[in-house]
């Protein structure tokens, strides 16, 4: 598996992440070294194998549907970047 | 006071040898005086310990202490700590203070523990090396060219270099085994699920634990009785009773089956490592163990299997990191994308956003099965391997890591040397099994861990096993010459 350059800015959009032009190629090469490595995973067979998702593969625990935290939204902004009545702000998107 | 174990620090403490206040001014002292040469803490909370310190001489003073009472501490800054900066070694959250604690801090609270401060990391936990961290490398104690591995080298080292009587760590993949290895101290990663993961900041959610680093299996007992049990924030946290870790401490392990695997002992492991860790073996025949050959064939996946699974759980986890309601946002963002994709540009190091980018690509539309499934599924086989294993044995052994602590720049510039550092470690992630690295000797005048490994909850076991070997052997109360 080679990633190219092209491939490697897709990705980076999907991730929403801004890479420098210049390290493009360094990216490329370092993913392609890694997925290489991943692919030792197809010399084994695991057609019949169950996914393990949990380690104890126990399910996950459900609560009921009740408030349990109460409302420290001025709390939680004092740390935000931008903010105004309440709201976080952001550059405009509805023009 | 700085030699003294937990142990022996909480039996001073309550025969008011001396008081917290006392042993956190000394703790301080040597921090200033020592941890520029390590690196290890990222922040220091002078006031706040000493503070904390007169309120566990206080708890002492009235008979409510509980063992934990007044021990001074470093937690690893991947916990939140409500009213401190919780950077997790990112300039992301260089300004981020957190607003709420971890359910791992507000226990130690509650026990009356102190916290010195908070130690440095891997950015996000993501490296083996503690290069990664945006606050600079941190240097191990027994030689301050090398690494003390990673991702929790802070804690490593300052429980290393006698700067905390014990320390926090988190495993995804062996961040708190190797870094315990390489640094010369004792570490446990308890079961997946023992330790709420609330407020301690996410990397790859279903491997995460947290667990101790500390000089000596009994002092990881100690912590571990306040850190584990339920905790219904977290959702994965097991709703299981938990034992006093210390009752079975001392326990007679005479007949206690050990098993071997070949794979362990295999190629690319070092000779002197393997001699160490083959002499540690003959310690626990003389106690009265049986050793057994076994064999987990799998575990040559199980770097690549943990390369898309930690990946994959690490770009999900990381895009709450958006530039909106906290941690870093650029500089005059032209538009929301823009907003997007450079603070998470310039906030994240080169290794975050390489995961990133390798999970995002794993998780991308038709590689899912190729991937993320192929993965889970041979996180399957690993998982039996251990299970068929643990029919036939107690504990499994093996070295913590293949070498000892290698130079800083050596591996920084090329991941999957890197990645391969932890190959004895990432498989008791991927099987939510719990394990320990335990001082087993040097090489090279650098330490040398031996890991046990246990079946599901058995901690205890572990620690045991590990405790009984410290009562025959020295290795653990080894200090670096400069930091004696």
């Amino acid at each position: 598996m080679s990633l190219d350059n092209t491939e490697v800015k897709r990705i980076a959009h999907l991730a929403r992440l801004a890479i420098d032009e210049e390290d493009i190629p360094n990216y490329a090469h370092n993913l392609t070294n890694i997925l290489d490595m991943v692919e030792q995973m197809g010399t084994v067979n695991t057609d019949n194998v169950t996914p393990m998702a949990h380690p104890l593969d126990t399910l996950q625990r459900l609560r009921d549907d009740e408030p349990s935290e109460s409302n420290k939204r001025d709390h939680f902004q004092k740390i935000s970047p931008a903010v105004e009545n309440g709201l976080f702000l952001v550059p405009k998107v509805i023009e | 006071m700085h030699h003294k174990t937990i142990a022996e620090l909480s039996k001073g403490l309550q025969a008011k040898e001396f008081s917290s206040e006392e042993l956190t001014q000394a703790y301080l002292a040597r921090i200033k005086q020592l941890d520029p040469q390590l690196n290890s803490y990222i922040t220091v909370v002078e006031e706040q310990a000493l503070a904390q310190a007169r309120e566990a001489d206080a708890l002492i003073a009235s008979g409510k202490a509980v063992p934990m009472t007044g021990i001074p501490l470093a937690q690893k800054d991947i916990f939140c700590t409500n009213g401190v900066r919780t950077s997790c070694g990112s300039k992301m959250l260089d300004n981020f203070i957190a607003p709420y604690d971890a359910t791992v801090i507000e226990r130690f609270n509650q026990a009356g523990s102190v916290m010195l401060g908070k130690t440095n990391m891997d950015e996000f936990a993501m490296g083996s090396s503690n290069e990664t961290s945006f606050y600079g490398p941190v240097k191990n104690p027994w030689d301050t060219k090398t690494v003390p591995g990673g991702s929790s080298g802070g804690s490593a080292a300052c429980v290393a270099g006698r700067l905390a009587a014990g320390a926090t760590g988190t495993d995804t993949g062996g961040s708190i085994r190797q870094p315990a290895a390489l640094c010369g101290i004792t570490g446990i990663k308890p079961t997946y699920g023992r330790v709420s993961r609330y407020g301690m900041i996410a990397f790859a959610s279903s491997l995460d634990q947290a667990g101790t680093m500390t000089q000596t299996a009994e002092d990881s007992a100690m912590m571990l009785n306040v850190m584990a049990g339920f905790d219904e924030r977290d959702s994965t946290c097991l709703d299981m009773a938990v034992p006093d870790y210390t009752v079975n401490l001392n326990d007679d392990i005479k007949g206690l089956k050990i098993g071997l695997p070949k794979e362990y002992f295999a190629e690319g492991l070092d000779a002197e490592v393997s001699k160490t860790v083959e002499a540690a073996i003959e310690e626990y025949k003389k106690l009265g163990a049986e050793v057994v050959d076994i064999s987990l064939p799998n575990s040559s996946l199980s770097v690549p299997a943990y390369y898309v699974v930690a990946p994959a759980e690490c770009s999900s986890n990381l895009s709450r990191f958006d530039g909106v309601r906290f941690g870093y946002r650029c500089e005059d963002p032209q538009d929301l994308e823009d907003l997007y994709k450079r603070s998470r540009g310039e906030g994240f190091g080169s290794e975050v956003k390489r995961r990133i980018m390798v999970g995002t690509y794993a998780l991308s539309a038709g590689y899912y099965d190729a991937y993320y499934l192929k993965a889970q599924k041979i996180r399957r086989l690993i998982s039996d391997d251990f299970k068929q294993a643990f029919e036939k044995v107690d504990v499994i052994m093996a070295p913590t890591t293949p070498t000892v602590a290698f130079n800083i720049g050596e591996k920084v510039d090329d991941p999957i040397t890197m990645y391969l550092s932890d190959i004895n470690t990432i498989a008791v992630n991927l099987a939510g099994l719990p394990g320990m690295s335990v001082p087993a000797g040097f090489s090279q005048n650098l330490p040398v861990g031996l890991q046990i490994i246990g079946n599901y909850f058995e901690e205890s076991r572990l620690l045991n096993v590990a405790h009984k070997y410290q009562q025959v052997t020295d290795w653990h109360n080894k200090m670096p010459e400069s930091f004696k």
